[in-house]
């Protein structure tokens, strides 16, 4: 896997935003990933092949159905390789504690 | 045919033949996979008995559904933790196919309870364990 890919596919925001979706919902069609977003399916279909060559979207068939998948494989490795196991106690620490002081805000 | 709940794919550098001796020996999959020994003899209809690490509880079981290797690895999983063991069994499929000099390993998750305890929890569980199955065969000396 090439991680240029990968970074290029994060770069959009559209992109960013189907990920969200399926993470919401996993093993979604074409069709319900475009409803809500303001996108022509021609477009939605382009980012996703964006994301599948990235290998952050994975998809499988049933009978005449596409449907796809969050892949998260490619940016556990982004986090093994900036991260690694000696720093991971404190990072989730800080994203406790940032999470724990926003929701006070709220 | 239900929809598959969970499906991974993860690029390996390893030959199929290493993947599939990293999913079916316990040797080996007690180094990424929670410390857990798959144990079977891989043929297909044969129990799996998942033994836990030290502390860990009650071995999962399962059994053999396909075997084709170093291609198509499938098991029934019986769940043996807290509530979960109330729910039914779900099937676990292993895909490898050859890529470059490398794999491709795909695994689909399905057959799930509606609402599944165990599909919620391996949402986690799954990425950690491909994840270190990758890191194991990847520092492994060629």
């Amino acid at each position: 896997m090439d991680m240029d890919d990968v970074f290029k596919a994060l770069a959009d925001p559209t992109r960013r935003e189907l990920l969200d979706r399926l993470r919401a919902g996993n093993g979604q069609t074409l069709g319900e990933l475009c409803e809500r977003l303001d996108m022509s399916r021609q477009a939605v279909t382009k980012h996703l092949a964006v994301l599948e060559a990235a290998n952050l979207v994975t998809s499988v068939r049933r009978g005449r159905e596409k449907l796809h998948y969050l892949n998260p494989a490619p940016i556990g490795e982004i986090y093994d390789r900036w991260i690694g196991k000696y720093e991971q106690a404190r990072v989730a620490a800080l994203a406790d504690l940032k999470r724990a002081l926003e929701e006070k805000e709220k | 045919m239900t929809k598959p709940s969970l499906v991974y794919v993860n690029n390996i550098a390893a030959p199929p033949e290493k993947v599939w001796q990293a999913l079916t020996d316990p040797e080996f999959t007690q180094r990424y996979w929670y410390g857990t020994r798959v144990e079977s003899d891989w043929k297909v209809g044969s129990p799996i008995t998942f033994v836990k690490g030290p502390g860990m509880g009650a071995p999962d079981t399962g059994r053999v559904l396909v075997a084709d290797k170093p291609r198509t690895l499938a098991f029934s999983w019986h769940i043996a933790w807290g509530e979960m063991a109330k729910e039914k069994d779900s099937r676990v499929t292993f895909t490898i196919e050859p890529d470059g000099a490398g794999s491709k390993l795909t695994l689909v998750h399905d057959e799930f309870e509606e609402g599944s305890a165990a599909a919620e929890s391996l949402k986690n569980g799954w990425p950690a364990i491909l994840a270190g199955l990758k890191k194991a065969l990847e520092s492994q000396a060629p």
